[in-house]
């Protein structure tokens, strides 16, 4: 029998190293005679194991990482191909405790299957949804998002189903689904694993939120600085295409959906759904005004259901369990999962997927393992630029949106990076201006000179010019920003200002020593 | 080839493409991309001949082709590495890194080497947090980068 080995295409293992271990593979195989293939699946998100090659055994996978092309040999000769004991070994994958821990439903195949096989995608699941979709009314479909508690995984925890309803009932003659893939805060990554590790499953989705509403078509919108997750969505749009799983008669019935991928160009600002519909129209990615809701009047001129990646990628799952299913992990008015993603400074750096309403104390200690320095935490920022850094003393927050905006912060699209305490918390408030200057789209002013001001501002307190007035003036500049700008990009930006200038106000006092070292 | 013939040939390789893709819904984008990665740049000649077939102003195309960080009006390096300065790699050292590097190649960030070897450029977000600090170069990723992995780059670009 073929033995098959699994080796993650997925850009994070890329970056350490997979495509040479998957060489060293290859040659391995050839060299010792072995009757096995390799698959080159998307990644399980233990990025300190990765890259983690799998092997498919009879007992079940057995897992190996993180593996370095020099590694290799001697894991062939410890007998890889049947699962063989060496000091690499991890054992079965699902029973290391930082997956086993976790609630995986929209990330059920990332890393398992293969992306880029249909039949895969099939054999775990995949399409029951879409399945239950064509055979029930779009306004059922709807009603079944809306009842599931589907929350915006984007970062505003807008209703899915609320959205979805308005472009039902909002009569065009032709209607959008565009797909937020502008993935740009830091420590953000979930949407370019399931992009790359399992990209039918947005493509269901997709589809099911354009049966839902009648929406003929969609795009995919993805930062270019993801080529990767660009190059598979592309192939499985194709893949999907000839499968009949798009196209005038999606999986045999009357309902005509089919998509394109298309490339952002470098702009933070496109992430924002109201400036990512101009940059789609082939104008400068500036924000709108709302009204007139996406919903109502979205790409040029229809109306248009703008989804996050995750949200999209999320409803497969409630169309095929049901919404009680869904609904019944979580808490208050968070229901559902949210793959949380462990980054910067972390021991065990990653993506989560977990039911709302751990603590933040939980993620970061226990889950995370704590910074990989080994020095204390100092803060964590919650929620990408936009969001507040958190000290020690509000960890027992419990991840939820209405509990987060209780403190001050948001969860955003779910990334937490992690600062030792070797962090500057200055230094960060100043950069945290400092990108909204570099990423203002310009329309509107407090964002566009806001920006610009409060790093001139920040910069007279780290000289220790006047520092109690300029503190005030921050803050009366956050004030301005946060209530006039149109958007969150100006709207946010106060959020880490603000939180490094209330949680750690001793990193804004004068120290003369380090002035005199400048 | 003189310099017309060369300009000639940009404007017909330039019109071919937007003839290609302008039956696109919001072709504009694509259309740039795709001048950029036959050029290396978004030469300023290609501005009218878009402006003229998407029926649009040369201001409009202009105003579009300034706004994204992506387009360049002139070409880069044979190599373009691009290092993140985004908060999960600085949580990771990320800004002693950059400098190390930048000194490594003896050019500061936007900038080209004299010989034309590398353009470096300031990125935020490669989505690759969970292995900070990291960069991309010429498209393939690099995580964990340390003085070993600066040295290979280097290297390579040099090369």
């Amino acid at each position: 029998m073929t033995v098959t080995i699994y080796i993650p295409r997925d850009s994070g293992a890329l970056a350490l190293g997979a495509e040479k271990v998957a060489k060293a593979v290859a040659q391995e195989i050839e060299t010792r005679g072995l009757d096995a293939k390799i698959v080159r699946n998307g990644s399980r998100g233990l990025y300190w194991l990765e890259p983690m090659v799998e092997v498919a055994t009879e007992a079940g996978r057995v897992a190996y990482g993180p593996i370095s092309a020099k590694d290799v040999a001697s894991l062939f000769d410890a007998g890889l191909a049947s699962g063989g004991e060496h000091k690499l070994s991890l054992g079965d994958p699902e029973k290391i405790p930082f997956l086993a821990k976790q609630t995986r439903l929209t990330f059920a195949r990332c890393g398992i299957t293969d992306p880029l096989s249909l039949e895969d995608y099939r054999n775990h699941g995949g399409l029951k949804g879409l399945e239950n979709a064509i055979a029930m009314t779009p306004a059922d479909v709807v009603k079944q998002v809306t009842d599931s508690g589907l929350r915006g995984r984007g970062g505003a925890g807008f209703p899915t189903g609320i959205k979805w309803k308005t472009v039902l009932d909002t009569t065009a003659d032709r209607k959008y689904i565009v797909c937020n893939a502008d993935e740009g805060d830091s420590a953000t990554f979930a949407d370019r694993m399931i992009m790359e590790g399992d990209p039918f499953v947005l493509i269901e989705g997709m589809t099911i939120a354009g049966i839902a509403t009648g929406a003929t078509k969609g795009f995919v919108y993805i930062r270019s600085e993801y080529p990767h997750a660009v190059a598979t969505m592309q192939k499985a749009v194709e893949v999907a295409r000839k499968a009949g799983v798009l196209g005038v008669n999606v999986m045999g019935s009357p309902n005509a959906f089919d998509m394109e991928i298309r490339v952002g160009a470098g702009a933070y600002v496109c992430g924002e759904e109201t400036s990512l519909l101009n940059s789609l129209e082939g104008k400068r990615g500036i924000v709108r005004a709302k009204p007139p809701l996406p919903a109502i009047q979205g790409l040029f001129g229809k109306p248009t259901v703008i989804n996050n990646v995750i949200s999209l990628a999320s409803v497969p799952i409630v169309m095929d369990r049901g919404a009680q299913h869904y609904k019944d992990f979580g808490m208050g008015r968070s229901r559902g999962t949210i793959p949380i993603q462990i980054a910067g400074n972390a021991k065990h750096g990653g993506l989560f997927e977990a039911a709302f309403g751990l603590t933040l104390g939980e993620i970061v200690d226990e889950i995370g393992g704590g910074t990989v320095t080994g020095r204390p935490v100092k803060a964590v920022q919650v929620g990408g630029p936009l969001g507040a850094y958190f000290p020690r003393s509000l960890f027992d927050t419990p991840f939820d949106y209405e509990a987060f905006a209780a403190k001050d912060g948001l969860i955003g699209h779910a990334g937490i990076t992690v600062f030792d305490d070797s962090a500057d918390m200055l230094k960060q408030a100043r950069f945290a201006m400092e990108f909204c200057a570099i990423e203002s789209c310009g329309k509107c002013t407090p964002c566009r000179i806001g920006s610009t001001r409060g790093v001139e501002t920040i910069d007279k307190i780290a000289h220790n010019i006047e520092p109690e007035k300029n503190l005030a003036l921050v803050t009366d500049l956050c004030n301005t920003m946060k209530f006039g700008s149109l958007c969150a990009l100006g709207g946010f930006t106060p959020y880490p200002v603000m939180s490094a200038i209330n949680h750690f106000p001793e990193d804004f006092r004068p120290t003369p020593v380090a002035q005199a070292a400048e | 080839m003189s310099m017309q013939a060369a300009s000639t040939q940009i404007a017909s390789r330039a019109a071919a493409i937007v003839d290609e893709m302008k039956a696109l819904e919001g072709p504009l984008l694509p259309i740039l991309h795709e001048i950029q990665e036959e050029f290396g740049h978004v030469p300023a000649e290609t501005l009218p001949i878009i402006a003229k077939v998407l029926n649009i102003s040369n201001a409009e195309v202009h105003g579009v082709v300034t706004f994204y960080h992506d387009y360049r009006n002139h070409p880069a390096g044979r190599h373009v590495l691009k290092v993140c300065r985004a908060e999960a790699c600085q949580s990771m050292g990320g800004d002693a890194i950059a400098a190390q590097i930048s000194q490594a190649l003896g050019i500061g960030f936007h900038e080209t080497a004299k010989d034309n070897s590398v353009t470096l450029e300031p990125v935020y977000c490669l989505g690759l947090c969970a292995c900070a600090p990291a960069a991309m170069l010429d498209g393939e990723v690099i995580g964990r980068l340390d003085a070993d992995k600066i040295e290979e780059i280097v290297r390579e670009v040099r090369s």
